[in-house]
């Protein structure tokens, strides 16, 4: 999982420069090494994303056969009738992505700057339960938030599954089969995905200019606030990227954990469009709302992150 | 006078007692008691699916506890088609793997070692994959397949694991290939190693770990992989797709088996190769 401290954001490929024998060689080199990847991303990613665009606006159906009609009302209706399934996901993913924020950045923390010798030992443990099936460890948590499980009674007895249930986030005092519950996998699932572009920014941090923070009179929370926080912001860039947007795909969290219609998310609908109710082109429709939306917001966040804070 | 001297002599370290106290010590150490609490929010779940492997569950599904049993450890492949799909997941996992650390670490080498028209456009296009919602890409090659009339199973799968997996060996290699230190090649060929002879005994050894953590890592999201396969498998059923059935109809303690197995084994590994770079760097 090391690969995910080093993505890159969109838009950003400056890698080394290339050596300088390398320029001397032949300059159909680079396209031969290219060619295999790149001809099988070409068919496999580019292509079937065409497909799935031109999918989006036929009519038809799987028995009689699909036609290209150009039916952009295969948009509006699929909105019309999802938008909520939309918007909870994207509110879930978001709330799962700041949660996982908060519970990585002190994790991140500590093994970049607490943990000494045994900094090894805690990523190994923060990448160790991949190997276990994620269909496994999201059906744990069936075990862990059982409805008389210790975790669920404690927080009945401290009045937090009252408070929760009046913002809406839990019901019948239970939090299996609640927004909760799918707000808990979701955060599980991909705080690893938070946590390794965290501290790979955190690790190359100087700890010299923290403390020369503190020589300066900065009070402790001042450092982390004008000094540390904001050069890890590519690390909470990164990290939050490779959590909202697996996140908002997701449908197995809403599926396992929550109760569907009711905690149905947008990945749930593409799902079942496509390999139950065989509506190829609404559920096309859907898909590519999904990707247009998150390619959105991703640039956005991205060019604020890199120019207002960043530099 | 001499009275308050004296007083503030032996009273001085009086206000530090009460810092070095309870709350003191939660506030010195309050991010990493927060860092080992998530540990365990991440952990919680293994020692779950680990725990539950030993239970005798009542009826179908294993979700509490009932009584200890080994039954499951004995015969992993008592439930009908589960191990037929471990198999199907390791074999698609391995040869997914294999091509796409070819294909990948080509792509890797173009870009890190040669300047070209595009370079740009193909790191967007290696990044995209890794940017885009599993469900939209698992749905976007059913629709391809369905659309051109390819017959869904095996290969299908295979295509999809490949198509997904190069872009994180592209990275994890480009990542290696970055931190090299350009002078030991250039070392290589001021004695006189030609250019080929310096790639296999300098530069492909050098990149060799990281080729090695792409597979792992490859491997590990190919064998897991869920969304994809579930959209491009026609009929054929990856442990996961087992697992997810087994969801719906009832979960045997055996299928706990398979995951802490998995779970052990990768520790194992990890601790065992950490031991023995620690013993060699020691000899």
């Amino acid at each position: 999982m090391s690969a995910l401290a080093h993505v890159p954001p969109p838009g950003t490929g400056a890698g080394p420069r290339p050596a300088p024998a390398a320029r001397a060689r032949g300059r159909w080199v680079p396209y031969l090494l290219l060619a295999p990847g790149l001809v099988w991303l070409a068919l496999f990613f580019i292509l079937p994303t065409i497909t799935l665009f031109s999918t989006s606006l036929q009519t038809g159906s799987l028995a009689a056969g699909y036609e290209q009609t150009f039916e952009f009302s295969n948009y509006t209706s699929a909105w019309s009738e999802y938008w909520p399934q939309l918007v909870r996901s994207f509110g879930y993913a978001g709330i799962a992505t700041v949660a996982a924020l908060a519970i990585a950045y002190p994790l991140a923390y500590t093994i970049a700057f607490k943990a000494g010798k045994y900094r090894n030992v805690m990523l190994v443990l923060v990448i160790a339960p991949f190997y276990t099936s994620f269909l496994l460890r999201t059906l744990a948590w069936k075990t862990i938030l059982a409805d008389n499980g210790i975790i669920v009674e404690t927080m009945e007895r401290l009045g937090i599954l009252q408070v929760l249930s009046y913002v809406g986030l839990t019901a019948d005092d239970r939090v299996l089969a609640t927004p909760l519950a799918v707000i808990t996998g979701l955060t599980y699932n991909f705080l690893p995905f938070m946590t390794l572009p965290l501290y790979a920014s955190l690790e190359r941090l100087d700890p010299r200019l923290v403390e020369a923070a503190g020589d300066l009179y900065a009070s402790p929370i001042t450092a982390f606030r004008k000094v540390t926080f904001p050069l890890s912001l590519p690390g909470v860039v990164a990290g939050t990227l490779l959590t909202f947007i697996p996140a908002a795909g997701d449908y197995i969290n809403a599926q396992l954990l929550g109760s569907l219609p009711a905690t149905a998310m947008i990945g749930n609908v593409i799902d079942a469009l496509f390999l139950r109710v065989l509506d190829y082109p609404r559920a096309a429709a859907l898909s590519v709302t999904l990707m247009v939306v998150i390619v959105v917001m991703v640039a956005t966040y991205v060019r604020r992150a890199g120019t207002e804070e960043l530099v | 006078m001499a009275t308050p001297t004296v007083d503030t002599v032996t009273t001085a370290p009086a206000p530090r007692i009460p810092r070095r106290g309870p709350v003191r010590w939660l506030r010195d150490n309050i991010v990493a008691i927060a860092g080992i609490l998530a540990v365990v929010y991440l952990l919680l779940p293994n020692v779950v699916v680990t725990v539950l492997s030993f239970n005798d569950p009542v009826g179908r599904f294993n979700f509490s506890w009932n009584e200890f049993s080994l039954d499951a450890w004995a015969n992993p492949c008592a439930v009908a088609g589960m191990c037929a799909s471990l198999g199907l997941s390791l074999q698609i996992g391995l040869l997914s793997t294999v091509a796409a650390l070819v294909l990948g670490t080509l792509v890797a080498f173009a870009l890190s070692r040669h300047r070209f028209r595009g370079r740009g456009s193909t790191n967007l296009l290696v990044f995209f994959p890794m940017a885009t919602p599993e469900v939209v890409m698992g749905s976007s090659l059913l629709a391809l397949f369905v659309n051109f009339r390819f017959p869904l199973g095996f290969g299908t799968i295979l295509i999809a694991h490949i198509m997904f997996l190069v872009s994180y060996v592209v990275v994890t290699v480009k990542a290696r290939l970055a931190g090299l230190d350009p002078r030991l090649e250039q070392a290589a060929m001021d004695l006189y190693a030609n250019e080929r002879t310096t790639f296999w005994r300098i530069t492909f050894p050098l990149v060799l770990p990281g080729i090695a953590a792409a597979g792992l890592l490859a491997f590990a999201l190919s064998f897991d992989d869920f969304i994809i396969t579930n959209f491009n498998a026609g009929s054929e059923v990856t442990f996961p797709m087992f697992v997810w059935g087994a969801a719906q109809r009832g979960v045997p303690p055996q299928v706990n088996v398979i995951g802490a197995l998995m779970f052990l084994l990768a520790l194992l590994v990890v601790f065992g190769s950490e031991v023995a770079r620690r013993r060699r760097a020691r000899g």
